[in-house]
């Protein structure tokens, strides 16, 4: 008792027996956790400048300007197609976690490259579609809804093509470093960062296509 | 003192599995539920099953419904104790999100209300 530096937060009282870390009590958190935290914290944020874009396409989606309306221009059945690639890459992607923590590489690679095939069509078929609309006229400049409408969408296209990159450098590290405790830590945050973007993509089908061809 | 340390329950990373705990079924039951909800939305568009102006606010609760569904089963945010830390940041994140669309339509609109009329304004 003599030499010890007394600690408050682990000084006899009761509480701090059944107090879980992270609670002021207990000290630090294992860096797993405190690292993924911080990775949600970031998502939290991105999806706070996901809410300012949908807030602009809410007022300007009215303002067409004469142009074509949402309900001339979106193909739903397309767009279902997106949803699906999008959905089944965030299956794909929770599976390759779970094969991530077991620590088998080749299974790791497998579905990965299926996550990879599934965002990669989700990409390819929003630029057919956004490519589209600019070759029938409804280019972003043609009125204040479709400036709104290019920079939501663009947005998260541009969010799942970083993804992809990112993805595409895990399956590198995979294979170069293994799976050590700061690659399983990267791979925790690609899956979140993943199933964020697929969280995102919801608001944006149910906002922009199917709010949209009601008129 | 540090052996009371040993039954203490630790904080849950998001979308971390507990040890032992990676479940192949969690995210099959995910993915089942999400495809249900994305089917429901896209076939509630343009069908007639559904009196017209109620389908913009069924559109909504299927969104808010799958987007729980994504972060219960795909990020395995839950309400246990060992995750009150996700859940406080994630009700912040929420917050802001209804103060920043809710506030923005709610300004715009009023904004909108009081312009002058377009017809009004002389255009040379």
């Amino acid at each position: 008792m003599s030499g010890e530096i007394a600690d408050p937060r682990h000084e006899g009282s009761e509480g701090a027996r059944s107090d879980p870390p992270g609670h002021g009590e207990g000290g630090p958190a294992p860096k797993q956790v405190t690292v993924a935290f911080g990775f949600w914290i970031f998502l939290l944020s991105d999806i706070i400048m996901f809410s300012g874009l949908f807030a602009a396409y809410a007022v300007l989606a009215p303002n067409t300007a004469g142009g074509p309306e949402g309900s001339e221009l979106f193909e739903l059945r397309l767009v279902f197609v997106e949803t699906l690639c999008l959905l089944f890459s965030s299956f794909t992607c929770g599976v390759m976690s779970i094969m991530a923590v077991r620590q088998r590489s080749g299974a790791t690679y497998l579905w990965g490259a299926l996550t990879a095939l599934l965002g990669l069509s989700f990409l390819a078929i929003e630029l057919y579609e956004l490519t589209h609309l600019v070759r029938e006229g409804a280019a972003p400049t043609r009125s204040a809804f479709l400036s709104a409408l290019f920079t939501l969408v663009g947005a998260h296209g541009l969010h799942v093509a970083a993804g992809l990159v990112w993805l595409t450098v895990m399956i590198g590290q995979v294979a170069t470093l293994g799976f050590t405790d700061a690659v399983e830590r990267r791979l925790l945050c690609f899956g979140l960062y993943w199933h964020a973007l697929d969280i995102i993509w919801v608001a944006l089908f149910t906002v922009v296509y199917l709010y949209g061809v009601m008129g | 003192m540090s052996e009371q340390k040993g039954d203490r329950q630790l904080d849950h990373a998001p979308g971390g599995h507990k040890e032992g705990a990676a479940r192949l079924s969690t995210y099959l039951a995910g993915l089942g539920l999400a495809l249900l909800l994305t089917v429901a939305s896209f076939a509630l568009v343009g069908s007639g099953a559904v009196w017209a102006p109620a389908i913009p606010i069924l559109l909504a609760v299927l969104a808010v419904a799958q987007m729980g569904v994504h972060l219960v089963f795909f990020l395995h945010i839950t309400s246990g104790p060992e995750n009150t830390n996700n859940t406080l940041a994630l009700a912040f994140g929420v917050m802001i999100v209804v103060l920043t669309v809710g506030g923005t339509l709610w300004i715009m609109a009023h904004l909108d209300h009081n312009m002058m009329p377009m017809a009004a304004v002389a255009v040379p």
